[in-house]
C-alpha cells in the first residue's frame, strides 16, 4: 500500500495503459499487430499534438477551450483561402496568423482583462467559429483543392515507414520538452503556473508569459489542424462544436498534469495520450457503441479529475478568485 | 458673506452630492448594468425588426423564455454559491426525454410523471453535488463530464425509445394544457417561471438557507468559519439546480412532445451568458433571481431576433461569443474596482461656514488655565478608551473600553478594577435609570441596558427608517450619547448615519447634517427618530426644567436645546452658536449649570478648509486616508455653562501633559471625573465650592 502511494499519477496512468495493452493483446485478436499499433498511434496523434498544446497552458496554469474551434476555423479558412486561389505558403502565413491573432486576444482576456481562462476561452471559441462561419465559409466541411495538395504528405506521407503524423507528434513533443526544460521562457512557464502572485513578485514577465503560452498553443493547434485536414483532405469545421476539446483535456488530466498548475512535463501528455489511445482502439476493436464509448470516457475522466484532486489539493493561498 | 460665498453655500444645498456614494453602496445597483444593456437590447431590435412588439411575437418569445429561464435560474443558483453548473443542457434533454418516456412508453399519469422526471434531474444534480460539494472536485471540468456523459445517456434513450414516442398519441388533457394553456393570458411555462422566480428570491433575500448559499459563494472559509456546512450546501445547490433543469424539460416536452438529438444542445453557453449578462457574479456570492430573470430576457430576445432577421448560425454564435466575453470582462473589472470607485466618491463633503471662534486669551471665558494640573490619575494605562465615565451611589466608576467592557473601578481609592459586563462594539455614553440599571449608547449596536445583577440586554438597535433616505437608515450605527427624561423616556444621539464606527473621524470632513437624535420609549416600546440633519450630534443632557435637553453637534461647534414637553415642545433653540472648539458630553453640574467636554480646538485653517468643500472632496479622493486634514481632537477643556448660555468657568490642562483629550465628565460628591475617548486614564479633579454630597442618580431619580 505504502508503494502504491509513493508512485505518480503518470506512472499509474502508464501501468494501466500497459496492463489494458496486454489484456488486449491477449484477448482481442489482430490488436498486438504493427499495422493495428501504427494506426493506434497514428489515430491518437492528432489527440497527442493537441495534448502538448493544452498541456503547456494547464501547466501555466490556464486552459485553453478554444482550442479545438481555433484548430477547425484557421485551417479551414486556410483551405478555403487556397481554393480562392492563394498561393500555399501566403495562405498558411495568413492561417498561421490568424491562430497567432487568436491566441494573443486569448492570452490578453486572461491576463490583462483577468476574465477567468474557463471562460475567456469558451467565449472565444464560441466566437472563432461564429467568425469564421460568418465571415470566412459558409459549408460545414471544407475540401482539399488541388492548390494545397502539397500538404497532403502530413497525412500520407511516411518517414522511414513511420507515417508522418506520428512523427510530426513526436516532433513537436520534443520542441515542446526542449522548450518546457531547457529555455528560461519554459522556466517562466511553469513559475507563473506554479504561483502567480509569485512569479510577478519576483520579476517574471507574468503576463506577457500568459501571453505567449496562449499564442504557443494556438500555433501548436494549427499544426495539428493542418495534419487533421491531411488525413482526410478536408477540415470538418462541425469538430468546434464536438466534446472533442475534452478529450484533449482528458489526456491532460489523466497523464497527471494537475489542473492548479505549475506541474508536469510532456512525458505526462505522451503517456496520457497512449492510455487513450489503447482504450479508443480496444473499443472500437470490441465494436462497443459509441455513445457507450463517451460515457465510458466521461468515466475515466471524472476518476481521473478526483484522482488529481486527492493528489494535488487545490491550494487556498494562492487559489484565484472565480477560479473554479 | 461675499457672493462666491453664498453660491457654494447654495451649490452644496441643492446638489445632493452624497447621494452617489450611496447609490453606488447599494445591492441593486448592480443591476444597473444588465438592466441598461437589456433596455438597449428591446430598443435595437425593436427598431430593427417590424412587429416586434406583435401580440403574436411576445407571445411565442414568452413561452420559450419560462423554460430557458428556468435553466438560467437554475444556473444562477450555482453560481451564487460559487460554482457553475454546465450540465444544465444535458440535464434538461433528460428531463425532456425521460418525461415523455414515462407518459409513452410508461403510461403513467401526468403529475407523476413530472415528479419522477424531477426526481431524475435531482439525481443528476446530486451526482454533481456530491462531486464538486463533498469530494471538492473543480466544479466546471465536473459538470462539463456530467454534460457529456448526460448527453450520452439522452442519446441512448433516444435510440430506445424515439420511435415509441413519435407513435405514441397523449391523451391528457391537463398534459396540453402545461405546454399550450395560459393563465391570465400569460403561458403557464411563464407563470410556473415567475412563481419559481419569486420563491427563489424570496429565499435568497429572506431565509437562513438562502443567506447560506450567499454567504459560501461570497467567501467560502469564512462561511466555514462561522458554522455554515459548506459542502452540504454547495451539494444542494446542484440538486436544485439539477430538479429545476428537469422542471424545465417537462415544461419543453409538454410544448412540443417530440424528442430529438439536438434537444438543449449548446444551451449551457447560452444560459451562462444569460446569467453573466444579468450580473450574477462568477466567483459566487452576488446574484438574484432578478439577475437571472434579466440576463435570461436580453438573451432570449437576441438569439431570437437574429434568427428571425435571417442571419446564419455563424452570426449567432459569433455575437453570444463576444456578448459573453463583453459581459464577464464588464463584471470581473467592475467588481475588481466598485469598492475603489465607492471610495472615491462616497466621501462628499459640503458647505459649513463657523462663527468666528471667541479668543482663548485673558478677558474670554474660554483663557487658558492650568486647572487641570491638580488631575489626580485613576488607571493610568490600564484602560483603553474610556469615552464615557460615570458612577453610581456607592461611587464606584463606570467607564466603556475599546474592546466592549465595561469596566467598573472600585471605591474608595479605585486602584482595583474589574469588568463590569462585557457588551461588546464600542460603549460609549452612559446615563443610570430610575432602578439603578446602567444604560449605555453602544457604537456599532445600539441602546443597550445592563442591570444591577450584571445582565445585558438590548433596548433598541433600529428605528423609523427615513421615507427618501437612499441608504437604509433605520438601523443604529453610531449610538453616541444618551440622557434620561423624568418619564423614562431614553433621548439618545446618532452622531451619523453614513459611517461605522471605525470611520467617525471621516464624518468631519463632511459636515453634514448626517447625525439625528432618537428617543426611545420603553412604555411603549417605540423607537422614533425625533431630530435630524444635525451635524455629528454628541453629548445629551436633560436640562434641569424636564422638558427639554441640551445636545451638542459636535462639527457644528454648537450647543442647542430642544423642547419635547411643556409649551414649547418641538422647538429647537440654540443656545451657544460659537463654541471655540468641538463639544462632546453635556452632564449636570450641581448648582444647576451644566459641564460641557471639548474634545479639540478649532483651528484657523480647518475652519477655511469647511468652506471649501471642493478642496476636501480633492483631498478625500487624492491622498491617502492617512494624510488627509482632520479637526484637532487632542487639546480640549472642560466648559461649565448656565440655562442661558453663558460660559462660567473653563479648565485647561495647559502643558497637555496631564489630562489631554477629554471627551466627558461627570461631577461626583464634590469631585471632577474626566474620561478621553482615546485616552488612557481616568482623571479626577477637586472641585472647590462644589456641593460635596451631590451626586448624578441622586440628582436625577431621588429629588422628585
Amino acid at each position: 500500500m505504502r508503494r502504491l502511494g509513493s508512485l505518480s499519477q503518470e506512472q499509474i496512468v502508464f501501468g494501466l495503459a500497459v496492463t489494458l495493452c496486454v489484456v488486449f493483446a491477449l484477448t482481442l485478436p489482430g490488436f498486438l499487430t504493427t499495422n493495428n499499433i501504427l494506426n493506434l498511434v497514428r489515430s491518437v496523434s492528432i489527440l497527442g499534438i493537441l495534448g502538448v498544446a493544452m498541456g503547456l497552458v494547464v501547466i501555466g496554469r490556464g486552459i485553453d477551450l478554444s482550442l479545438v474551434a481555433l484548430m477547425a476555423i484557421s485551417v479551414a479558412s486556410t483551405l478555403q483561402l487556397i481554393s480562392t486561389g492563394l498561393p500555399l505558403p501566403q495562405a498558411l502565413v495568413l492561417g498561421l496568423g490568424f491562430s497567432l491573432a487568436t491566441g494573443l486576444i486569448n492570452g490578453f482576456l486572461v491576463a490583462y482583462v483577468e476574465i477567468p481562462a474557463i471562460f475567456a476561452t469558451l467565449a472565444m471559441g464560441t466566437a472563432i467559429y461564429g467568425f469564421g462561419r460568418y465571415f470566412m465559409f459558409n459549408l460545414d466541411v471544407i475540401y482539399f483543392t488541388p492548390g494545397a495538395e502539397a500538404l497532403r504528405w502530413l497525412g500520407d506521407g511516411t518517414v522511414l515507414g513511420i507515417p508522418a503524423p506520428i512523427v510530426v507528434f513526436a516532433l513537436v513533443c520534443a520542441i515542446a520538452h526542449l522548450f518546457l526544460r531547457y529555455t528560461k521562457a519554459g522556466g517562466y512557464l511553469r513559475a507563473v503556473g506554479d504561483n502567480y502572485a509569485a512569479a510577478r513578485i519576483t520579476g517574471v514577465p507574468a503576463r506577457p508569459m500568459i501571453l505567449t503560452q496562449y499564442m504557443i498553443a494556438a500555433m501548436i493547434g494549427f499544426v495539428a489542424g493542418l495534419v487533421t485536414a491531411a488525413s482526410v483532405a478536408s477540415m470538418n469545421t462541425r469538430v468546434a462544436n464536438s466534446t472533442y476539446v475534452y478529450d484533449v483535456i482528458l489526456v491532460v488530466v489523466l497523464g497527471g498534469i494537475g489542473l492548479s498548475g505549475g506541474r508536469g512535463a510532456v512525458r505526462n501528455i505522451v503517456v496520457g495520450t497512449l492510455l487513450i489511445g489503447v482504450l479508443l482502439n480496444g473499443m472500437t476493436i470490441m465494436d462497443i457503441q459509441y455513445t457507450v464509448q463517451n460515457i465510458i470516457k466521461g468515466v475515466i475522466l471524472l476518476t481521473a479529475i478526483v484522482i488529481d484532486t486527492i493528489l494535488n489539493p487545490r491550494d487556498e493561498q494562492t487559489a484565484q478568485q472565480g477560479d473554479i | 458673506m461675499s457672493m462666491a460665498d453664498t453660491f457654494l453655500r447654495w451649490r452644496y444645498r441643492v446638489i445632493p452630492d452624497h447621494l452617489l456614494g450611496e447609490i453606488l453602496a447599494k445591492r441593486w445597483i448592480d443591476n444597473a448594468i444588465p438592466l441598461l444593456i437589456l433596455l438597449i437590447v428591446i430598443a435595437a431590435f425593436g427598431f430593427a425588426i417590424p412587429g416586434f412588439f406583435g401580440l403574436s411575437s411576445i407571445a411565442n418569445l414568452l413561452r420559450q423564455w419560462g423554460e430557458f429561464s428556468l435553466l438560467v435560474m437554475a444556473l444562477m443558483i450555482v453560481m451564487v454559491a460559487g460554482g457553475i453548473d454546465l450540465s444544465v443542457g444535458s440535464t434538461f434533454a433528460l428531463g425532456n426525454i425521460v418525461a415523455l418516456a414515462l407518459l409513452t412508453v410508461g403510461g403513467l399519469p401526468w403529475p407523476l410523471v413530472v415528479v419522477l422526471t424531477m426526481a431524475c434531474g435531482a439525481a443528476v444534480g446530486l451526482v454533481n453535488g456530491v462531486l464538486v460539494g463533498y469530494l471538492r472536485l473543480r466544479a466546471f471540468l465536473t459538470t462539463l463530464v456530467t454534460l457529456i456523459i448526460v448527453r450520452a445517456i439522452v442519446d441512448m434513450l433516444l435510440l430506445t425509445y424515439s420511435v415509441s414516442i413519435a407513435s405514441t398519441f397523449i391523451d391528457s388533457e391537463a398534459w396540453y394544457f402545461l405546454g399550450e394553456g395560459s393563465i391570465f393570458s400569460l403561458p403557464v411555462s411563464v407563470v410556473v417561471t415567475l412563481v419559481i422566480a419569486i420563491t427563489v428570491h424570496i429565499v435568497f433575500s429572506r431565509t437562513r438557507p438562502g443567506w447560506s448559499v450567499l454567504a459560501t459563494g461570497g467567501s467560502r472559509r469564512s462561511a466555514h468559519n462561522v458554522g455554515i456546512p459548506v459542502r452540504r450546501v454547495i451539494c444542494m445547490t446542484y440538486v436544485v439546480s439539477g430538479t429545476l433543469c428537469a422542471l424545465a424539460g417537462v415544461l419543453f416536452a409538454s410544448r412540443l412532445g417530440g424528442a430529438g438529438a439536438d434537444t438543449g444542445v449548446g444551451l449551457e453557453i447560452a444560459a451562462l451568458t444569460a446569467a453573466v449578462l444579468g450580473g450574477n457574479s462568477l466567483g459566487g456570492g452576488r446574484g438574484s433571481a432578478a439577475k437571472a430573470v434579466i440576463g435570461s430576457i436580453t438573451v432570449m430576445i437576441l438569439v431570437n431576433s437574429l434568427v428571425r432577421m435571417g442571419v446564419n448560425s455563424g452570426a449567432n454564435s459569433l455575437l453570444l461569443g463576444l456578448v459573453l466575453l463583453g459581459a464577464v470582462a464588464i463584471d470581473v473589472r467592475f467588481l475588481k474596482n466598485k469598492h475603489k470607485l465607492l471610495s472615491k466618491v462616497y466621501v462628499s463633503p459640503t458647505y459649513a461656514t463657523l462663527p468666528t471662534a471667541p479668543a482663548t486669551t485673558a478677558p474670554s471665558p474660554y483663557a487658558v488655565n492650568d486647572r487641570l494640573q491638580g488631575v489626580e490619575l485613576i488607571g493610568l494605562g490600564e484602560i483603553d478608551g474610556p469615552e464615557d465615565v460615570i458612577l453610581d451611589e456607592d461611587d464606584n466608576i463606570y467607564a466603556g473600553n475599546r474592546v466592549g467592557d465595561i469596566i467598573r473601578f472600585l471605591a474608595p481609592d479605585y486602584s482595583r478594577q474589574e469588568i463590569f459586563a462585557h457588551v461588546g462594539g464600542r460603549p460609549l455614553g452612559m446615563a443610570f435609570d430610575r432602578d439603578g440599571a446602567l444604560l449605555v449608547c453602544i457604537g456599532g449596536m445600539g441602546l443597550y441596558r445592563v442591570t444591577k445583577d450584571r445582565k445585558v440586554e438590548k433596548l433598541t438597535d433600529e428605528t423609523n427608517r427615513s421615507l427618501l433616505s437612499v441608504t437604509d437608515d433605520s438601523r443604529l450605527r453610531l449610538a453616541d450619547d444618551l440622557d434620561i427624561a423624568p418619564d423614562g423616556r431614553v433621548f439618545f444621539s446618532e452622531a451619523t448615519t453614513r459611517y461605522e464606527m471605525a470611520e467617525w473621524s471621516v464624518d468631519s470632513l463632511e459636515s453634514r447634517g448626517n447625525g439625528r437624535i432618537i428617543c426611545y420609549d420603553p412604555i411603549r416600546g417605540t423607537t422614533r427618530t425625533v431630530l435630524k440633519g444635525l451635524v455629528f450630534p454628541n453629548g445629551i443632557c436633560m436640562a434641569n426644567d424636564g422638558q427639554s435637553f441640551y445636545f451638542a453637534e459636535t462639527w457644528a461647534c454648537r450647543i442647542s436645546r430642544y423642547y419635547f414637553d411643556g409649551p414649547r415642545a418641538g422647538e429647537v433653540e440654540v443656545v451657544i452658536p460659537d463654541l471655540p472648539g468641538y463639544p462632546d458630553n453635556i452632564n449636570r453640574a450641581s448648582d444647576g449649570t451644566y459641564w460641557l467636554a471639548l474634545v479639540g480646538m478649532r483651528t484657523p485653517t480647518m475652519d477655511l478648509a469647511m468652506k471649501q468643500p471642493g478642496f476636501r472632496k480633492r483631498m478625500a479622493r487624492r491622498i491617502a486616508f492617512d494624510e488627509w486634514l482632520y479637526p484637532n481632537i487632542n487639546t480640549g477643556c472642560v466648559v461649565r455653562f448656565d440655562d442661558a448660555g453663558t460660559v462660567v468657568e473653563t479648565l485647561w490642562d495647559k502643558k497637555g501633559d496631564n489630562h489631554p483629550m477629554i471627551t466627558s465628565m461627570r461631577e461626583h460628591k464634590g469631585h471632577l471625573y474626566i474620561g478621553g475617548i482615546s485616552n488612557n486614564r481616568i482623571g479626577r479633579l477637586k472641585l472647590e465650592g462644589m456641593d460635596p454630597a451631590w451626586t448624578g442618580p441622586d440628582n436625577y431619580w431621588r429629588k422628585a
